[in-house]
Formats: C-alpha cells, structure tokens, sequence
C-alpha cells in the first residue's frame, strides 16, 4: 500500500472543499472569503484571509498523485486558468482534486478505452489518440518533466508550458483544468460552484418550461444549484464506486 | 453449453427496433418472443440524478464500453487499419433502449426521393452526375409505401412539428421539402429558445422557408396509440447524451418497455451478448443465437424465428462472424455483406453573437431547421456535387465541460488570461448553425472484419474503410458558405466554419447514424435483404435498423428505422407467419 500524501492548502485560499476524510465521510471545510470576491492569493503568501481561518490548514487526502505532484498539477492548472481580474480560477476551483480523484478512479486507468496491442505509432491525428500510455501514466511522465515548476515565476512558467502546448499531457491537462472548473461539485472540483458563477450557469436546473422563450436577449442567471442540493438521493460518481459492470468470464472463440 | 428451451422466436438487440419488434409480436401475435440484449437494464427512475455532465455528456456513462469492443478504422484497402480507441465519431449505446435513450430526439423523415435515389438522380441529371465509384442504388421501397407506417412512428413517440405538405397541399410554417404526409403531426412544436428563434428570423430575411425541427420530447402531455402517457419537455437541457429523468423524450424505456412488461409471452434478457446466429446452411434456415449470459455462460437459444435489431455495426457484425452470405469484395464487386457502408456529412458553424442566449436551457430536439438544400430541392446542374442536407440551430442545453473555452479567431490563446476572459465574456453568446448532409454510398467503403484486432470474448472486430470524397467536401464548401449568410443575417460579430473535411476524423463527432452493411435491394446479389428485411440466404432471419439502408439521408435515422421496423413487422405477422418462406 502506498503511503498516504495530503495536499495541505491554507483554508483561507480556498472558497471551501469537499473532504473525504478517512473514513469515507463527506465534510465541509469552508473558508470565509466568498467565490467572486476572492483575491488571488498564493499558497505561500496569501492576501488577507479572514483572522478566524487564518490558521487552518486543510489537509486533503490525496488518492493518486504524491504532494510534490500535486503541488505541480496545481500551480500548472494555475497557469492555464488562472485566478485573475476575470475573476477565480483553477486554484479556487480545486481543480487538483478533482483530477486527482479522476486519476484515482476508472478513468484514470482507462477502463473504458480500447488497449489491445499492437498500438501503432506514426498515424495521422485523425485516428485518434493510440498510445499505450494511460491517463496516468501520462501525468506521471509528464510532472516528471515538469520537476521543479511550481518553485518558478509565472511568466516562466508559462514558458516552459508553451514548450509542451501540444504534448498529450498538456492535452489532457487543460481539458481536465476545464472539467474541474465546470463540473458538479460532486467530482472535486468547481467548489461551491465558481466556476458556473463564472459564466452564469445554474448547474442541474429541474424545469425551464415558463422561462425558456422568455428573457430574449437578456441574461436569465437563476441561482446554480449542485446535484447534491437537487436531487433528493445521495449520488455517487463513478470515481467513488469500486465496480461499475459485472465482470463476464473471458471465453475462448 | 447451456441449452435453453426452444421459443418461437429470439430477437437480438434491446433498442427502439428490438423492443418495437418485441411488442408488435407480444400484442399481435401468440408465439413466445426472447429479447436479448448485451447491456444492462435500465429504467425511467434510474435517470433521477442522471443531470451530471461529466458522467454523462464527457466521460459518457451510457455509451458501449470500448475496453471490450470497438472497431477499427482505414482510409482504403491498401491500409492498415488500427482501432477507434475512444468514443469519438459516433456514440453507440449499450443496455435496455440502446442509443434510443441517449439520443436527441430529432425526428425528421428522409426526402421522399432518396428512396429511390438512383432512377431520380439519373432522370434529371444523366449518368454522368453520378460520382466517381458510387455505389447509388434504388430501396426496392417507395415514399408512398412507407409514408404510412412514419406516421405510426410518429404517433407511437408524438413527435412535435408542423407539417409542410399534407398530400401535396404545401403549408407555410412546415417543412415545404419533405414528402406528402398524410397527417398533421401528432403534437405541436415545442418552445423556441433564444438562438433557434433568431435562426428562424435571418432565415426568413434570406427568403428561405424555416420549419420547427420535428421533436421527440413532448411539447405538451401526450397520450399514444399504445395507451402509453408522457408529460411535456421541462426544457432542463440535460437531453441529448442523457436519459430523460421524466419521460417526455421518448425513449424505448418509457415508450416499450411498459408495453413489454404486461406482455406474459416476452421475456427481455439482459447483459447476454450474441456472439453467433446459428443456421443450417442447407436447410436455408436460422436455428437460434449462440450467447454469453449475464453470468458468463454460454447459451444456446433455439428459435424459430431470429431478429437482428441491434446496431448498424453489430448488425453487419455478427453476419460476418455468424458466415450468412458473402463477405463484400470491392475489387470483384461480389458479395453483399458489408457493402454501402456510409456515416453523415456533420458540418457545424459557431455564430458569436452579441447578446446572451440564456442557453443553459433547452432540449436537444427543439430548434428551427432549413431545408431548402436539402436533397435535391436545388438545382444541381452547376454544382460540383449532388445532393444536400438541413440546416438547424438546436435547443439542445449547452453545458459548460463541452462548452466553455470557444473564443472567436481573433484571440488566438487557447489556455491563460487572454484566453480565460474571452471564453468567458462569449461563454454564452455562441450560437451553433448545423448542418447535416447526406452520405451516398461508394464501391470501396464497406465493413468486413479486422485480421488484427479482436473484442474481449476474443472475436474479430469489424473494420470501416471510409474516407471523405469529392462530393462531401463540395457540399460541405457549399453548406458553409451559406451558413455563414444565415450567421450573418442573424447579426453574427464573428463566424468560425467546421473543421476540415480533408479525411475522415475518427476524433470527431459526425452522428451515431452509421448505416449500410446489411442493406435491403431487389437482388440477392447485391443486398443482404429484401426490402421487408427478409435475409436473402435465410427466410426465417429478418434484420431491422440501419444497416439495411443503403443510403444514408441528411436526416437523423431514428424515425426511418422505426417506420421499417413497423414495415417489417406487419409483413412478418400478415404474410410470413401465415407461409414461413421466402416473400415475393
């Protein structure tokens, strides 16, 4: 069994997280600054949190990557959408969690891609990604080259991520900074919803049948709500759940 | 090998034609019917809480499993072909309803003349319009042969719409180009948002004829033929790639399954998987289906009667594995299983307009279409192409994973600041004009199975050898042009057209509506079954779905393999059951 890493945040860098703790149960930890108002802050320095949560530190089990990983994961998912004028971004949104738990669970190992041999190389984009590597094998390969990145200024930073832009890590990278930022808050990421208050989306809405050709032109931006507040049944994402089909026996032809 | 006792007949596949199928024989008829089907079972509550974009619309939980099965792909024969890894180009499903529960519910009918697109096209343009290697042939159908049994499709699921033409009386406000209905639609259009309704207004100011996309998700509560109630659409946006959570899409689940329940004679099994129809080559006969159960054991059922209604691909699939007919050879022109494989030419324009769309709401199948280039409602005698397709801005809720991060050309950053602002100052000003052309079918595109590559039952895959040719690339230069005067007749401030169409794009999502491969004709030497979906080779095999079109319409499929599906059904009660033999 590996040993268990944390990602350790200050809780006041953070709108709030979902935690599993050890014994599987969900809690809360909630900073005080609100999704909207919060100011960039960096793990490090940090603007200036609430004196009441000043203190706290979060403690985040990790499932797949080691701390200093997911310290680059971080500070790289930073960079792509970052906490900025325009407002929070992937920092807020908790987006390493949310990947980490993505690796973790059957995505991650690719339970539902194709991977019999022979992999070829060489062929056109057209075909589709082919290579052996899983996701994780390709974050583990690709925070390998990254060692040292999240110690580097931003605009070096950016740099060294124009130098891979089009690598399958980078890839894979920034469509799952996107996914945490915009997901249910189910999966990790999008913590108390800032990345749907960003863009005026209301998340898992029952019934638009009076509103939907109504407010031509004009913004409707009804309260998100996550699938946890909607739905009166406990969901569980497919990362949370061991197996998802029955195994059939593999049989000869 | 468990041998199970013999019934009268075993139907392959739990989707719209499987079930369909299984509740005309259970409501009509006395003999004992066994629905097999691969995936799980699934029901109307198991989609409360289904409202999960991730799960659903990214990571697609109702859709095949790769990791056992997939198929592979090449441009031509002389290549290697290596396996579609991923979902990408289309999205099979898998379980109780099949495709027929993550689908869009877009319902329109094929033009009346793409069934007999060969005499039409040679009528009015000559031999010489024909593209080079097409593979065009007549259905052995006619419009007026099957209109009736698309209007029992549509009162079966109540499509929404508004018909243009009701036996040759045109009506402005419907669709002008589509073949004579010989009703009104059972229900009337759903509720129009924002981008479809400016859609609707630009196409109008070009002097084209815009229609409401006919709709499988209620515009108001319905009650079908069956006795079968459903409420009207809530417009949540969770539609399209997502079981609908209260039944107003419809969907075998709550269209079917009601019926198959109360039906003692039927019996639905899940999670077996056919892995060969078993037939005597001699006596002409289909004995039953070979299967693997739920619990990983091999089963025979014996059956009088054998259905295959699964997908296009595992139809032409499990003919090629079971060894009915003859494997297609393009370089002899023999054989017939496997030929006329095409998919759909899908050609998108992204409209940034400078108001926000609200678009968060919707349902996949509301929208306004435009089909004054559909088919051959255009001359073509100048144009470098045949054939056409439908314009449409769909409802269909936009969901921020998919979504977000689409910027117009002038901000070329696709990740930081620059790029983070604008994709979320346009986040919601981004309309979609799409267009769907037809496929004809070619000589060297066809599916047989792949020397390499096996499933996890350690059988061949099926291997697609497609590319894009001449004619689509015109129509879709065609298409795009045009759809660039509709963005801008709706006050577009930046257009992006689709993506090249240089080669088939195995990453990229055309449609689900892969057809050809077992395909219905008049001869047995050129196709797999007649035009009632009797197999040539075996009289007591009928197949049902796409894979017995051997053309591919500009239209979603849906409703066309369910009006044959209808077809096929009367014919086998009416006809076959009375005489077991071949049907002339």
């Amino acid at each position: 069994m590996r040993r268990r890493h944390f990602l350790v945040l200050s809780a006041a860098s953070v709108g709030g997280v979902l935690v599993y703790s050890l014994d599987r149960k969900v809690s809360r930890l909630c900073a005080q600054d609100r999704p909207g108002q919060a100011k960039p802050v960096s793990d490090k320095s940090g603007g200036k949190p609430d004196k009441s949560v000043q203190s706290k530190t979060l403690r985040i089990p990790l499932r797949f990557f080691t701390e200093s990983e997911a310290a680059l994961v971080a500070a790289a998912a930073s960079r792509i959408f970052p906490s900025d004028d325009a407002g929070p971004g992937a920092h807020e949104a908790g987006v390493v969690i949310f990947i980490d738990r993505q690796l973790a669970g059957p995505w991650g190992r690719d339970a539902r891609r194709y991977t019999h041999e022979p992999f070829e190389d060489g062929l056109a984009a057209e075909f589709g990604y082919q290579g052996k590597a899983t996701p994780r094998d390709v974050y583990r390969q690709g925070l390998k080259d990254l060692a040292g990145f999240d110690a580097l200024p931003p605009a070096q930073q950016d740099e060294k991520l124009k130098h891979i832009e089009d690598s399958v890590f980078f890839t894979l990278l920034r469509r799952n900074s996107i996914e945490g930022m915009f997901c249910d808050p189910i999966h990790g990421g999008n913590v108390d919803m800032v990345g749907w208050q960003l863009i005026g989306f209301p998340g898992p809405r029952m019934s638009n049948v009076n509103d939907i050709d109504k407010h031509n032109g004009e913004a409707f931006r009804p309260k998100p709500m996550s699938l946890s507040q909607v739905v009166p049944e406990p969901v569980r994402p497919s990362e949370e759940q061991t197996r998802s089909e029955p195994k059939r026996k593999k049989t000869s032809a | 090998m468990k041998n199970l006792p013999k019934v009268d007949a075993v139907i392959i596949g739990g989707g719209w034609s499987g079930l369909l199928m299984a509740t005309q024989l259970g409501s009509r008829t006395q003999l004992s019917v066994v629905v097999l089907e691969r995936g799980g079972a699934r029901k109307l509550p198991d989609y409360l809480g289904g409202m999960d974009e991730l799960e659903f619309n990214v990571r697609f939980r109702m859709m095949q499993d790769y990791s056992q099965e997939t198929v592979t792909l090449r441009y031509n024969m002389r290549d290697r072909a290596v396996p579609i890894r991923q979902l990408g180009n289309f999205l099979p499903g898998t379980g109780t309803g099949g495709a027929g529960e993550h689908w869009g519910a877009t319902c329109p009918r094929y033009v009346a003349d793409l069934f007999e697109l060969y005499t039409k096209t040679v009528e009015r343009y000559g031999l010489k319009k024909l593209p080079e290697d097409h593979a065009i042939v007549d259905w052995g159908v006619t419009w007026d042969e099957i209109e009736p049994y698309y209007t029992r499709g549509d009162k079966l699921m109540g499509v929404c719409g508004k018909a243009g033409n009701i036996k040759g009386k045109l009506i402005e406000g419907g669709n002008l180009f589509e073949g004579p209905r010989s009703e009104e639609y059972p229900t009337p259009p759903m509720k129009l948002p924002y981008a479809a309704a400016l859609f609707e207004q630009a196409a109008k100011s070009l002097g084209y004829h815009p229609y409401p996309n006919p709709a499988a998700a209620l515009s108001v509560p319905y009650t079908n033929p069956d006795g079968i109630s459903r409420p009207g659409c809530a417009y949540c946006g969770f539609c399209d790639r997502f079981g609908c959570m209260i039944g107003a899409k419809a969907q075998p689940t709550n269209t079917l399954l009601p019926l198959l329940e109360k039906q003692k004679s039927v019996s639905l099994r899940n999670n077996c998987a056919v892995r060969r129809i078993v037939f005597d080559k001699n006596a002409k006969r289909a004995g039953g289906v070979q299967y693997i159960d739920a619990n990983g054991e091999e089963c025979f059922q014996s059956a009088d009667l054998v259905i295959l209604g699964s997908w296009t691909l595992n139809n032409t699939r499990l003919m090629l594995l079971s060894g009915i007919g003859e494997q297609y050879d393009p370089t002899t022109g023999k054989g017939a299983v496997g030929r006329n494989l095409t998919h759909q030419v899908s050609a998108g324009t992204q409209v940034f307009v400078d108001k926000p769309l609200n678009r968060f709401m919707g349902a996949a199948p509301t929208g306004i279409c435009v089909s004054d280039f559909d088919g051959d409602a255009f001359d073509h005698s100048n144009l470098p192409f045949i054939r056409g397709g439908t314009f449409r801005v769909a409802g269909t809720g936009f969901q921020p994973v998919v979504s977000f991060g689409v910027v117009p050309p002038t901000v070329k950053a696709r990740w930081g600041s620059e790029w983070k602002k604008a994709a979320i100052e346009w986040y919601d000003k981004v309309a979609g004009i799409g267009f769907s052309g037809e496929h004809i079918a070619y000589k060297t595109h066809y599916f047989d199975l792949d020397p390499r590559y096996k499933d996890h039952f350690g059988d061949p895959l099926l291997r697609m050898t497609i590319d894009w040719r001449q004619n689509e690339l015109e129509m879709v230069k065609f298409a795009t042009a045009k759809a660039a005067e509709l963005a801008r007749a709706m006050g577009a401030k930046a257009v992006i057209g689709p993506p090249s169409f240089e080669r088939y794009d195995a990453r990229r999502y055309q449609s689900t509506h892969v057809q050809g491969g077992t395909i219905m004709g008049k001869s047995p030497e050129t196709s797999v079954v007649n035009p009632w979906g009797q197999s040539w080779e075996l009289p007591n095999l009928f197949i049902l779905g796409g894979s017995t079109f051997p053309q591919n319409g500009a239209a979603n499929p849906t409703t066309s393999v369910i009006a044959f599906t209808y077809r096929t059904a009367d014919t086998l009660i009416s006809r076959y059951l009375k005489s077991p033999a071949a049907l002339a």
